[in-house]
């Protein structure tokens, strides 16, 4: 079972809607809408050949220089059987920043959800409890948001005079 | 006729198979945040009937440090203290876990000799990480002296810490491209010594102490079992998870740092409760002392460090005398040396389960965006499950049993 097998049996399934597949370091990578990510999922889970059936990780990421898609939710799902892992992502535009949410079909996608909207404020529709998990809840922000910026321990911003450059 | 029993509390319910009515007092009680017997600072609210639990209601967060947000303005080498701080017990683990994410990243290969004293290093940590989930156990059951006994292991494994690098809790141990110094005669004396003579005596006499003692496994048999098929549902790894049955580990799925040159075996158990998940990390400890004998005796000769002068700090003799050497110093410490960009996750195996790097770098000195998926975060939301009818004081066993690390709870 290799990633183009697995990438050719996505693609006729799921046609155009599962695109911009890479394999960075050996991992295959593929982004799809939302509209596909939850049926992509279970069909990834209930696949007799692949079973996907560990979800490793789901956390977000923000690029606010794609526009239209600013906001961008990361799977990593492995199938403990085959030893394979993949990587899906859905880009989802920060006007509108509503993703389904994956309890159905793992319960640990609970919390990472939370920290997710916790962080980036994506809003996991169906989710039970989306709420605050680590930050304090009277919080109004969402502080993994690239708009708040660390002060610079690099320190770019130095004289470069004094510096002899 | 089958409605006349009306059941009051949750043993009745339990024994009925009906949902407990409506009317019945519960009692709330704080487990937490500041509690002995939660072992870090975290809340459970629970619901309780008698002594009984009907349900819990988690609160974590106290000792969030923002380390996902901070590694966004600091030069990879920097963030290796952010990882120390994330499962303290075993701090090696997550330092070196982060060395080789960067080192994948820049495409650096580590000569054998570096991978294999880390090999040392993250299984010392392992057994230390052990060492206290389960005398800790045994602490929370009411046996003391074994706690005792198996933490004076515990001060040698941090002696050799010392030795290494300096530290004993947060260690910021190994560098990217290697180890920050060779093991010096002291650390293989007393790393032989540990593991020849003081370890497996002690922890044959903690075994003895606790594996077949009546009172101690009266308290833990059957008591928060989960089944292999629930536990990958939550996403349990680690010993939690191969206590329930399955026999995940990354060590020998996605060999890392040489692994696949030691011969060991993963200790599986049967029904997933806190007795099993004691007995796999006992065996683990047995494991980790093989692994590093063989891997003391098969010491490659040679460099510990990979001659990469970009990410590498070069000796300091020759700081003071080389001008290249000094200059390559300069950029390193002052993070002025750009990663390559890409997208990267590699996990190790952590004490707790996988523990994963989720690394993208967009070419710059810093991440752009670095997630970790710590094991203790994505099991602990298992806990009210598995604690849902038990009494308090089992409770307590299973969350100790769970090794349940604030640090990597709330990163």
């Amino acid at each position: 079972m290799t990633n183009q097998q697995i990438a050719e049996d996505i693609v006729a399934k799921f046609g155009e809607n599962s695109h911009s597949f890479e394999e960075p370091w050996g991992l295959l990578t593929l982004t799809t809408n939302r509209q596909n990510i939850i049926s992509l999922l279970e069909y990834l889970k209930q696949h007799e050949i692949f079973r996907f059936n560990f979800l490793t990780d789901l956390t977000g990421i923000h690029l606010p220089d794609n526009k239209g898609a600013e906001f961008g939710v990361i799977y990593h799902l492995h199938s403990l059987e085959n030893n394979v892992r993949i990587r899906i992502k859905v880009f989802l535009s920060q006007d509108d920043i509503h993703i389904p949410t994956a309890i159905t079909i793992w319960p640990t996608a609970n919390w990472m959800e939370r920290e997710t909207f916790d962080f980036f404020g994506i809003l996991f529709d169906g989710h039970p409890n989306l709420i605050r998990i680590l930050n304090i809840e009277e919080m109004d922000y969402f502080p993994m948001r690239k708009e708040y910026a660390l002060e610079d321990a690099t320190r770019e911003d130095k004289i470069d005079a004094l510096f002899g450059r | 006729m089958e409605d006349i029993i009306i059941p009051k509390n949750t043993s009745d319910a339990l024994a009925l198979n009906r949902p407990i009515v409506e009317d019945t007092e519960f009692t709330t009680l704080n487990l937490g945040p500041t509690h002995p017997a939660t072992h870090g600072i975290f809340q459970n609210i629970l619901k309780m009937d008698g002594e009984k639990i009907v349900s819990g209601e988690q609160t974590i967060g106290y000792i969030h440090r923002a380390f996902e947000k901070i590694a966004e303005r600091r030069p990879f080498y920097q963030i290796t203290t952010l990882t120390d701080r994330m499962n303290y017990c075993s701090s090696p683990i997550n330092n070196m876990g982060w060395h080789m994410t960067v080192e994948k990243l820049l495409g650096v290969t580590v000569p054998k000799r570096a991978e294999y004293i880390r090999v040392i290093m993250m299984e010392l940590a392992r057994i230390s990480d052990h060492i206290i989930c389960n005398s800790i156990l045994g602490v929370d059951t009411g046996a003391y002296s074994g706690f005792l006994y198996v933490f004076q292991e515990r001060e040698k494994i941090y002696e050799i810490y010392e030795e290494m690098c300096g530290a004993r809790l947060t260690t910021n141990m190994g560098r990217i491209g290697g180890m920050e110094r060779d093991l010096s005669p002291t650390a293989i004396a007393k790393i032989k010594d540990l593991i020849y003579n003081s370890l497996p005596k002690a922890w044959a006499e903690f075994e003895k102490l606790f594996n077949r003692n009546r009172i101690f496994v009266d308290r833990i048999v059957n008591v928060g079992p989960i089944t292999g098929e629930r536990a990958l549902e939550y996403g349990f790894t680690g010993p939690n998870l191969r206590a329930a049955g399955i026999d995940y580990d990354v060590r020998v799925m996605e060999p890392y740092s040489s692994y696949q040159d030691f011969e060991f075996d993963i200790p599986v158990g049967h029904n997933g409760d806190t007795y099993d998940r004691f007995m796999v990390r006992n065996q683990e400890v047995w494991e980790s002392i093989k692994i590093i004998r063989q891997a003391l005796e098969n010491l490659p000769e040679g460099p510990f460090y990979a001659n990469e002068n970009h990410y590498y700090l070069p000796p300091k003799h020759d700081v003071y005398k080389n001008m290249e050497a000094l200059i390559y110093h300069f950029k390193i410490v002052m993070g002025e040396i750009d990663a390559p960009s890409g997208e990267i996750y590699h996990a190790v195996e952590g004490g707790n389960g996988e523990l994963g790097f989720y690394l993208v770098s967009d070419g710059g000195r810093a991440p752009y965006r670095l997630h970790f998926r710590r094991p203790s975060f994505i099991y602990y939301q298992a806990y009210p499950e598995m604690c849902k009818g038990v009494s308090i004081s089992d409770a307590i066993v299973i969350l100790s049993s769970l090794n349940v690390i604030a640090g990597e709870l709330d990163a």
